[in-house]
């Protein structure tokens, strides 16, 4: 056995001024359900935590309720994360809030310079209401759109302030200007972290189904299977946006590597060792938007990638 | 009542219009009593005649209008660069002229520390002028293979280092992705480490942390003597994260009876305005005389020769993708009405005129919503500003300080490969802000290039780059432009005007002391002029009388 701690996954949050970044991050924090979340946010200035959160202020780190943290890195960054991963108990995940004009893409490949750390999923917020005006302003157009090119995963924020037909074409667009990306819509960046969090390695006890639906926005398939499969082929495949698939979780029995768990979040999937007993029987979760979620489509993906 | 001390000088160039020309200056109190020939100043009552001074010319003290302290601190570490340089002590460390000469160097300094595991650190690094032979670690090895070596270069955004620093930062490995780090065949680092992030971890190796080096006392101590060897009196740090406890020590060192500059540390803003622009409002009422206090600079975009200015249409001549916003648009806006509101004045690096562009924007909005006189906010590099934008610099009550040295060291690179022949020859454009009537300042971005006013003056008046090329002939100015951009055009920007960069009734006694006339000599021989020192809050400083280590 080894004795180095597996490394912590980072999710990446980034977008533009007012896209709702510091809104999703409290919503993860209220929602961590146990999970020590370690939230590193650019800096204090304007107040990124719930006031209830807070417990404790220690020069530039938060204490938070259920072993959360908050810090702020300023112009270290990479002081900051290295710190993180220093952290005993290590966090279990890490939410990096990057500025509001940083290149998430930039920020993501930074956390290969740290063995500590891995990439989670990048997580893009837009603001549905003001979004295609952004994208079209003469000095942050173009920055708009990178970063949303960069996202594995867009969470397409305030959408209660549009109309469904704009929401429609909104989606449209972006699957133009963002063809890799996932997108969910949401409000005030209510969603269930189980969608935007865990490329970590190791499967938690909780399923895929999101917690709070009460809009049944969502819909999950979960099947259940025998065949060995190839796990990279099964998770190139699930890349495929026509699946409509935003987050699946796998329970693989590889030709090859023998039990593994395979993590997709957006375009994004990973392919770890199952550690302890195997389970009974390999199985395979996916959620989507309801509507959008392709069943039959993901059923012939898993056909299709049998060793 | 104070002791009177009365200069005699050759000559008194006072940089005042009512009286140009003197030949004696009354001091009491550090201030100027009165400028004039003697028998109008003993009218003041007993005095001394200081006679030292007697061959030499004086002009008003120099004021470098951006500038690092860091420069300072680096002298303790290896000077690389390209072309001769003089430090601290006065010694002239020529030019490395090949990577050969640059690891020769590097060899001969290692060879005078004793612990085989201290690091070795240079800076001024820039191969631009070695063909672009890239620096690789095996390159460095050749100086140690055990010892971290590294080098910063002369831009200050890139590294070079050995296998050894890579190691100690945990970076000699495989499965690094990252745009900063480039890769050699074999998957590992090649030594090269650009931007921040990629710089970091070895620049702590090295010892070169800008946050470390940005409280050194030794560094400041040193940064005051390269000062008064190039006849400065006034110089900014723009900027710095000013903390809190390096405060102290700033305030205590500037104080000292035998310190001879006058520091204007200018408090950088990262993202959110607000928590800044008031703690600089906070820090007005700490100032001293020779610690000032209270502005804020602001970094909108990145660098040209980097490509991460921000540049408008047609963009780069090479063709690469636009730059950075260092920060959003949105903010500079807020931070300038910030600014407005609570009587902070700001200055704001831009480079590309894209970044000019949002700055003019940003400011016109925040003036509708706080409308402040005389607020003096102020461009600093502004490189590649038109004529359009001068004109709208002059509407809206902005100063402009423009990088004049830059123009010697990479006009070459701006004509060949960043923004093609027309828009390199109008780079730095000191003529036309004059002609505009903006106020206009030149400057050095110490240690990105030396800290010498008298050759950031030569280098408006000639604009000649390394090569020889006279790029942009329309756009040089003439001496006596030239001279006042370094004293009353850099201290207006600062809002010392009143206090400083001529020599007049009231103002602080702060003197550039010159074997010749400024004026009288060639303009060829601007850069050459030698300084004999400073008077400095009436207190004279020989340079050859400084102490060395």
């Amino acid at each position: 056995m080894s004795a180095v701690a597996p490394p912590i996954p980072v999710s990446v949050i980034g977008g533009y001024l007012g896209a709702g970044k510091t809104t999703l991050v409290n919503h993860l924090l209220r929602h961590a359900e146990g999970r020590r979340l370690a939230v590193l946010v650019n800096d204090f200035g304007e107040l990124p935590i719930d006031d209830a959160l807070i417990e404790a202020r220690d020069g530039n780190l938060l204490r938070l309720a259920g072993g959360c943290v908050c810090c702020s890195f300023g112009s270290d960054l990479l002081g900051a994360l290295q710190q993180l991963g220093t952290m005993r108990p290590p966090p279990d995940q890490v939410l990096l809030e990057c500025s509001g004009v940083a290149r998430p893409g930039a920020v993501a490949r930074t956390l290969t310079l740290l063995p500590a750390l891995q990439r989670d999923a990048v997580l893009v917020l837009a603001d549905a209401e003001t979004l295609r005006e952004r994208a079209a302003d003469r000095y942050v157009g173009e920055l708009v759109q990178q970063q949303l090119a960069e996202a594995d995963l867009i969470v397409l924020n305030k959408c209660d302030r549009i109309a469904a037909h704009g929401l429609q074409a909104l989606q449209g667009w972006l699957t133009g200007v963002a063809p890799q990306a996932r997108v969910l819509p949401c409000t005030q960046g209510r969603l269930a972290p189980e969608l935007l969090l865990g490329l970590g390695s190791v499967p938690r006890a909780a399923g895929l189904a999101p917690a709070h639906d009460a809009a049944r926005q969502f819909a999950s398939v979960s099947v259940a299977f025998d065949h060995a499969v190839d796990a990279a082929r099964l998770a190139e495949a699930l890349a495929d946006p026509a699946l409509g698939l935003l987050r699946a979780k796998g329970l693989l029995r590889d030709a090859l590597r023998g039990w593994c768990v395979l993590q997709q979040v957006g375009a994004r999937g990973r392919i770890d060792a199952l550690p302890g007993t195997a389970p009974a029987q390999p199985r395979l979760v996916g959620i989507g938007l309801r509507g959008q979620l392709d069943e039959d489509a993901l059923r012939r993906a898993l056909a299709a990638s049998r060793a | 009542m104070s002791p009177i001390t009365i200069f005699q000088a050759r000559r008194i160039l006072t940089m005042a219009p009512s009286r140009p020309l003197a030949t004696h200056v009354a001091v009491r109190d550090g201030r100027i009593l009165g400028v004039g020939a003697l028998d109008e100043l003993t009218g003041w009552g007993p005095y001394r005649l200081e006679t030292r001074l007697a061959d030499k010319v004086l002009m008003p003290g120099l004021v470098e209008g951006h500038s690092h302290l860091m420069e300072g601190a680096f002298w303790r570490f290896v000077y690389c660069g390209c072309f001769d340089r003089r430090d601290p002590n006065g010694r002239t460390w020529p030019g490395a002229k090949t990577l050969d000469d640059v690891l020769a160097r590097l060899r001969e300094a290692q060879a005078r520390l004793a612990d085989p595991a201290q690091p070795l650190a240079g800076w001024g690094f820039d191969p631009i002028y070695f063909d672009n032979r890239r620096c690789v670690r095996e390159d460095l090895d050749r100086v140690s293979p055990t010892r971290p070596v590294g080098m910063i270069h002369a831009s200050g955004h890139i590294i070079n280092c050995n296998s050894a620093a890579l190691a100690a930062a945990g970076w000699l490995r495989s499965g690094i992705d990252h745009p900063g780090v480039p890769l050699g065949a074999d998957g590992l680092p090649t030594g090269e480490l650009k931007g921040p992030e990629a710089m970091m971890a070895v620049a702590g190796v090295l010892g070169l942390d800008r946050a470390v080096l940005a409280g050194d006392e030794a560094g400041l101590r040193l940064f005051s003597r390269l000062c008064v060897r190039a006849g400065v009196t006034t110089a900014t740090d723009l900027a710095s994260p000013l903390p809190d406890e390096a405060l102290p020590m700033l305030l205590r060192t500037t104080a000292e009876d035998g310190f001879p500059t006058r520091v204007v540390p200018l408090l950088r803003l990262m993202g959110a305005p607000e928590p800044t622009i008031l703690r600089a409002a906070a820090l007005q009422g700490q100032s001293s005389d020779r610690l000032r206090l209270g502005r804020v600079k602001i970094v909108a975009d990145g660098s040209i020769q980097g490509f991460s200015a921000r540049l408008r249409w047609p963009g780069y001549y090479n063709g690469a993708p636009n730059g950075l916003w260092y920060i959003a648009p949105e903010q500079l806006q807020q931070a300038l009405t910030l600014a407005l509101q609570h009587g902070v004045q700001v200055h704001v690096h831009t480079n590309g005129d894209e970044a000019t562009d949002a700055v003019l924007d940003g400011l016109e909005r925040a003036l509708e919503q706080h409308p402040r006189p005389d607020h003096r906010f102020t461009l600093q590099h502004c490189q590649l500003a038109d004529a359009a934008q001068f004109r709208r610099m002059k509407a809206l009550g902005l100063c402009v300080n423009l990088f004049a040295n830059h123009h010697f060291y990479w006009g070459d690179e701006h004509y060949r490969l960043t923004v093609g022949p027309e828009r390199a020859t109008r780079m730095n454009a000191c003529a036309t802000a004059l002609a505009t009537g903006v106020p206009l300042a030149i400057h050095s971005d110490a240690p990105i290039t030396p800290l010498a006013p008298l050759f950031t003056a030569w280098c408006a008046v000639h604009r000649l780059t390394a090569s020889g090329r006279t790029l942009g002939e329309h756009e040089r100015i003439g001496v006596a432009d030239a001279l006042r951009a370094i004293t009353l055009g850099a201290a207006w920007t600062l809002k010392l005007d009143g206090e400083i960069g001529s020599i007049e009734c009231g103002k602080r006694a702060d003197f550039c002391v010159l074997d010749d006339d400024p004026l009288a000599v060639p303009a060829m021989q601007l850069k050459d002029l030698p300084v004999w020192g400073v008077v400095q809050d009436g207190r004279i400083f020989a340079a050859s009388e400084l102490p060395t280590d």
